[in-house]
């Protein structure tokens, strides 16, 4: 266990070095120069030196790259030179608002998704099973924006049941809450159809396995063999999904937080794009990689825990 | 002569598909008496695991029982609740599946797996434990505490059989039931396996059913011998009779084409020629007629009587006694 977790870890390293390369290369080896197009057509040849050198630029690329790698590992994104404010302050000051976006969408879809799984396996060739069937495709169809536009004219315009715009007051947690509730609803829902067809697809194959027939030659009760044989093996697709998935909750994030106007992560990389600040998308898409790749390397990691056969094929 | 543990009686099984249903077990009885060992052999499709599957009330969804009786010390089996079915399940029936790979709970210990199959026993954990323990040492393997903390791949094919069989034997039923149990097995674990399983017969005094392909293990292990083809019971003996003087066609074929009873000489292997009737369309007369030696008119129009050869001795045949 502890070789496969030093391997899991260790890949999810290059794989982050691999993507601050490219995404330097992208950044830096397209036409234009950072400086010029943060400052305007206007802008006098002095002061965008003094840009230019501000942001690093002046020096040779190989050594741009070297320090780029060196600061990150030490936790320093680098420094924002619209708002004079190091990245990294500015990442953690959204962040939380996007996690906790994603942890309640998350959550919520995965509660819903694997109950109406598991109702769809226990009615499995019944119109109940069918009705949920459509109801998963149709859930997984309509994009989050969607979802949101309409969740936030019933529920906050028509309705007034909860805030349309924004995160909640600092400190004060009803208003977060309340806050968090349409668009981790917008977010979440396409999730919950998606789930109960992964749970439903899983559980059924592996209640057609020999060893759930064992354990009910062994006149195990019914209850037991679900739990405990079927949906320890049922449930390890899904965590991988849910790991990969991860990413397009947080890419859909930028749409519904955009919609809301909820401060975030995806508010941040919109903002920064637009203005070509290339310092803070350069460094939230780093954050983001790496964070990314910390829930992957888990979900791996958990995996291989509850999957004994899998801990084996990484051992030694 | 003991009593029957078990009697089946004219038990028919369809299962349902898109068109018309297949007659998987069309009228099979037998009987399993205490202290015996019964095998019951026929080529792939004849319908012996499916009857090994409706014995422990396994059949499968889609598997209906139409007619006929399965009864366990004089109570049938078939008509009972699900919960009693369920409690008689390992603790008084107990099966070996066909293949040792697949059998177990690939993410749960064997020992984990042993404890819980003890379910219906009501003995607590710790007995349960150490019951495992026990019994795993009784099948032959060498530490059994170590097995008992193992994974299911990570022990040899034999092992893993050897675990089964243990599974099965942990409650002492009455009625054990192996599938196949060293078809998935190489021929050196194979061996192993019918030597501990003969050893422990010897001190079981329940009834042993096992349904198999192979001839070779019904001659080393059974005492009394049911020949199943089509979905019927089509020959019935003593072990020595079947094999010294079987009078169904088919049997006859079956051990005319058992590799091991070939003379090394032999240019090629013998086989029946033809395939085992569309069991969802089967035949008016004898299911066999179409590739019997001994076909005769009378066999494509009408179904062959039950032959009593002798005692014990049926033959399902209209040319049993020529």
């Amino acid at each position: 266990m502890l070789n496969y977790a030093i391997k899991r870890i260790g890949l999810a390293i290059v794989i982050l070095f691999t993507v601050m390369l490219s995404m330097y290369a992208m950044v830096f080896l397209v036409p234009g120069d950072p400086a010029s197009l943060a400052l305007g057509p206007r802008a006098t040849p002095a002061l965008k030196e003094l840009l230019r050198e501000r942001m690093g630029l002046d020096q040779p690329v190989l050594i741009q790259v070297w320090s780029f790698f060196r600061n990150a590992a030490t936790g320093d994104l680098g420094y924002d030179v619209w708002s004079k404010r190091p990245v990294f302050d500015q990442i953690m000051e959204f962040f939380p608002n996007t996690l906790a976006l994603g942890a309640v969408a998350l959550g919520w879809a995965l509660v819903l998704g694997i109950l109406l799984g598991c109702a769809a396996v226990v009615w499995r060739g019944t119109f109940m099973d069918r009705l949920l069937g459509v109801l998963s495709v149709g859930l997984i169809s309509i994009p989050a924006f969607v979802i949101a536009i309409y969740a936030l004219l019933i529920f906050a315009v028509w309705l007034h049941w909860l805030p349309a715009i924004g995160a909640g007051q600092p400190g004060d947690i009803v208003s977060q809450i309340k806050a968090v509730i349409l668009p981790a609803f917008a977010l979440g829902i396409g999730w919950v159809g998606y789930l109960a067809r992964l749970v439903r697809a899983s559980m059924l194959e592996v209640m057609n396995e020999n060893h759930i027939r064992t354990a009910r030659a062994f006149g195990l009760p019914e209850r037991r063999i679900v739990f405990r044989y079927a949906l320890r093996i049922a449930i390890i697709p899904t965590i991988a999904i849910l790991a990969v998935g991860l990413g397009s909750i947080l890419s859909s994030a930028v749409f519904v937080e955009t919609v809301f106007g909820r401060p975030g992560i995806g508010t941040l990389i919109t903002g920064a794009v637009q203005k070509r600040n290339y310092p803070v998308v350069m460094g939230t898409v780093l954050f983001m990689t790496a964070f990314y790749l910390v829930v992957v390397t888990a979900a791996d990691l958990l995996i291989a825990r509850l999957d004994p056969r899998i801990r084996d094929v990484f051992r030694g | 002569m003991t009593t029957p543990l078990l009697t089946v009686e004219n038990l028919t099984l369809n299962y349902r598909t898109g068109g018309d249903p297949v007659q998987a077990l069309r009228g099979v009885s037998l009987t399993a008496r205490a202290g015996e060992v019964l095998g019951i052999v026929g080529e792939s499709g004849c319908g012996k695991s499916t009857l090994a599957a409706t014995l422990m009330g396994l059949a499968g969804t889609n598997a209906e029982i139409t007619d006929g009786a399965v009864s366990f010390r004089g109570e049938n089996i078939l008509t009972a609740r699900e919960e009693t079915r369920r409690k008689l399940r390992g603790k008084h029936i107990a099966m070996v599946f066909q293949d040792p790979m697949t059998a177990f709970n690939p993410v749960l210990t064997i020992g984990a797996q042993l404890v819980d199959f003890q379910h219906n026993s009501g003995t607590p954990k710790r007995q349960r434990h150490s019951a495992a323990r026990d019994m795993l040492d009784r099948v032959g393997i060498p530490d059994p505490d170590i097995c008992m903390g193992r994974f299911p791949h990570e022990l040899s094919g034999g092992m893993r059989q050897r675990a089964a069989i243990a599974a099965a034997l942990l409650m002492q039923p009455e009625i054990l039931i192996a599938d196949e149990p060293t078809t998935a097995l190489d021929v050196t674990m194979e061996a192993q396996i019918i030597h501990l399983l003969r050893n422990l017969q010897s001190d079981y005094d329940g009834a042993i059913i096992i349904v198999t392909h192979q001839l070779g293990v019904i001659a080393q292990l059974c005492d009394r011998v049911v020949v199943m083809y089509a979905g019927q019971v089509v020959e019935e003996a003593d072990v020595d009779t079947l094999f010294h003087a079987p009078r169904h066609p088919y049997t006859k074929a079956l051990i005319a084409c058992d590799p091991a009873s070939l003379s090394i000489k032999e240019k090629r292997l013998p086989t029946i020629g033809g395939r085992p009737p569309d069991l969802a369309h089967p035949p008016a007369g004898c299911a066999f007629a179409d590739r019997c030696a001994q076909v005769e008119p009378i066999c494509r129009t009408a179904a062959p009587p039950r032959v009593e050869i002798g005692p014990d001795h049926i033959a399902k045949c209209h040319e049993a006694w020529s």
